[in-house]
């Protein structure tokens, strides 16, 4: 039974919404089964914030590596509950929403977890260029091929560009440099996107048809029987 | 003070002054103008060749209006500058709204916990026996047409526009609703830059909107769904029966084992980081699953695994996936319930925690697999600093790049979702995968053969496959 029922309800509820594909009447299945999404979703935030709780309280009182950052952790998470749940530092009192203009939960994300995320997120730029670096280096034909097509791009992006192939006569413009990023960009790299993009297309639909006709049941352990 | 702030002062100041000079002259400052248009704009032509149809493929409720624009819609004298849709209906819909704003205020009332002194909830059963009433009479009211009712306005669209879909609620009591099988009546009228001069149509009725059991707009895709489903059963089939079926080899999967040994060889743990997906999304399952073969795999070499999670319920899902593994593996015993945990759900929080963990524990392996985003970089030019032998995974076009110039082994596409057929081994499984190289083999036959068909005019060949939502 601890196979058959997860089993079953699969392919009952991934038939029904294969069909509501094709009938009219079933369309808004898809809308509905979200809202029962939902509802998980909101006891799931319960037992995320229980995870947290266990694992760094379980840290702290065994004293395990790195231990002290736990304190971290377990204080932001709890003065952040606190001050959220009791409204403290709101202005519109415990009537008003916790994230109402001027509070001190929303200046907590306004002021500490949203410039951490930008300072997270700007670390991007020097990851891209160690990055590029590295992909760039001619080792062979086909890294060779890759920094000819990005330096063409990069080039045709820049007024550099412009104004290097500029003289160009007009009958043989598609050679200007902005022109050649344009049909790199339109041509070679569209091409190759759209064939992984019909592979994931089928991909998704052999693994959904193999999820749903019980073929695929390794998320489920192995079957012993 | 700051300069800009000078501007500011001069600018409300020239605003009053402007404001002060309308009221002196008690004339609304755009009346000349707007009587001068009115003069200038003759009444453009209407349009023509208006049609109303019930909406087809749909489950009723909605009316596709088509017409030939006015002949004063980019040509002629060029004053149309958009078009009024209009439908004519009964006086009843008055009460109807009235009725359904009560029953609003009735439901916001008991959600609010209010306490009245009167039975709220029977007061809105009453105000719905009402409106059903009301309902049932509105075929019959429509039916009545042109008496007692009149025209409003549906929409407005730009010039140029020569299709409308009036698309109404299928619920009873949304505002939109349009009523099945009920005589239905539209007009269009061209508008010009003055809001009084412009010129209605002929009017189109009676038309009546009706639901369809079949969509037949979908019928490519149910020859191909079936088509599929019938090749993956097929080489099931075959499999079953234990003919042996060659898959190409995928360098990404291979690399698994090998990833998982060298970390045991060096004592480090295997960091596998599900990406930023909810378990709806068909990239996580997939990853799901890999993990299940890895899990199994580290179980039975004895390895640390750690798997944060950005989300509660894949994180739940990802428990109880490595739990049976252990279990297969017969190690249940040293199956770690720390070892899957949550740590939070900001994109870059999530970054910053996984870092963490790369740099401090500095794990032999790095996996990536599922949906990622904007942190795939950041997460894997980590990895790559820390030392890690890195293989990932995704279904994000955007994002693949990235993983292939900073990851060891990169699995790229469709390659996600065959990486556990293939790390099984099973048959069955590889039955399917083989299914999907005849599909992949027939999508490219399919292609050359429409390039071929479209080059030499045959739009028939494309049309044919041609899919709207």
């Amino acid at each position: 039974m601890r196979r058959e029922v997860p089993l079953f309800i699969t392919f009952f509820i991934g038939m029904l919404l294969i069909f509501s594909v094709f009938i009219p009447p079933m369309e808004s299945l898809g809308e509905d089964f979200t809202v029962f999404f939902d509802i998980i979703a909101v006891f799931a935030f319960f037992l995320g914030g229980g995870n947290l709780l266990r694992v760094h309280v379980s840290k702290l009182t065994r004293q395990k590596r790195d231990w002290q950052y736990s304190i971290v952790t377990l204080l932001g998470f709890a003065v952040t509950l606190v001050i959220g749940l009791f409204k403290i530092g709101n202005p519109g009192g415990i009537a008003a929403a916790p994230t109402a203009a001027g509070s001190l939960f929303q200046e907590i994300f306004d002021y500490c977890l949203v410039p951490l995320g930008a300072t997270m997120y700007s670390l991007l730029a020097f990851f891209v260029a160690s990055a590029s670096y590295r992909a760039f280096r001619a080792k062979n034909r086909e890294a060779t091929i890759l920094l000819i097509a990005a330096f063409i791009i990069l080039l045709g992006r820049t007024p550099f560009g412009t104004v290097v192939t500029g003289w160009i006569p007009e009958s043989f413009d598609v050679l200007q440099v902005p022109n050649l990023a344009v049909w790199i960009m339109n041509a070679p790299n569209l091409a190759g996107q759209r064939a992984i993009m019909i592979g994931i297309g089928l991909g998704v639909v052999s693994m959904s048809l193999r999820v749903i006709l019980g073929i695929e049941r390794t998320y489920l352990g192995e079957d012993k029987s | 003070m700051a300069l800009y702030k000078w501007f500011f002062v001069l600018g409300f100041i020239f605003c009053l002054c402007g404001m002060a000079t309308a009221q002196e002259s008690g004339v609304p400052p755009d009346s000349a103008n707007i009587d001068t248009i009115s003069q200038s704009i003759p009444p453009p032509a209407p349009v023509t060749d208006l049609q109303a149809f019930d909406t087809r493929n749909d489950h009723g409720h909605s009316i596709t209006l088509k017409w030939k624009k006015s002949a004063d819609d980019g040509a002629g004298n060029n004053s149309v500058i958009g078009y009024e849709i209009y439908t004519w209906e009964p006086n009843m819909v008055d009460s109807m709204a009235q009725l359904r704003s009560e029953i609003d205020q009735v439901r916001a009332a008991i959600y609010g916990g209010k306490k009245t002194g009167e039975d709220l909830k029977k007061k809105i059963r009453t105000l719905k026996d009402q409106y059903d009433i009301l309902l049932e009479q509105l075929t019959v009211a429509h039916a009545g047409y042109p008496e007692g009712g009149e025209w409003r306005l549906v929409d407005k669209v730009p010039a140029g526009t020569e299709t409308y879909v009036h698309l109404g609620s299928k619920e009873k009591l949304a505002e939109g609703y349009i009523p099945d099988y009920t005589d239905l009546y539209y007009r269009v009228d061209a508008l010009t830059a003055d809001s009084v001069v412009k010129t209605p149509s002929v009017v189109v009725g009676p038309v009546q909107c009706y639901g369809q059991w079949f969509n037949t707009e979908q019928v490519p895709v149910l020859i191909t769904v079936i088509l599929f489903g019938v090749l993956i059963l097929y080489f099931v089939m075959l499999a079953r029966k234990g003919k042996e079926i060659y898959v190409r080899p995928i360098g990404g999967i291979e690399a698994v084992d090998d990833a998982i040994g060298r970390a045991t060889e060096m004592g480090k743990p295997i960091l596998y980081v599900l990406g930023l997906g909810s378990v709806s999304d068909v990239a996580t399952i997939a990853a799901f699953t890999i993990l299940q073969r890895v899990a199994k795999k580290v179980a039975e070499y004895q390895t640390d695994l750690i798997v944060p999670t950005y989300d509660p319920i894949v994180m739940s899902v990802a428990q109880d996936v490595v739990k049976s593994a252990y279990y297969d593996a017969g190690r249940a015993d040293t199956y770690k319930e720390d070892s899957v945990f949550f740590v939070t759900q900001s994109q870059f929080a999530y970054v910053a925690a996984v870092n963490g963990i790369m740099l401090r524990d500095l794990p032999a392996t790095n996996v990536y697999m599922g949906k990622f985003y904007a942190e795939s970089l950041l997460l894997a030019e980590t990895g790559a600093l820390a030392g890690s032998i890195q293989i990932s995974g995704t279904d994000e076009i955007a994002q693949m790049p990235f993983f292939i110039v900073a990851c060891d082994y990169t699995l790229i596409g469709e390659e996600l979702y065959a990486a556990s057929a293939y790390l099984g081994r099973e048959p069955i499984l590889l039955g399917s995968l083989k299914a999907q190289d005849y599909a992949k083999a027939a999508i490219i036959i399919l292609s050359i053969l429409g390039i071929i068909a479209t080059v030499l005019g045959f739009t028939w060949f494309t049309e044919f496959f041609h899919v709207t939502s």
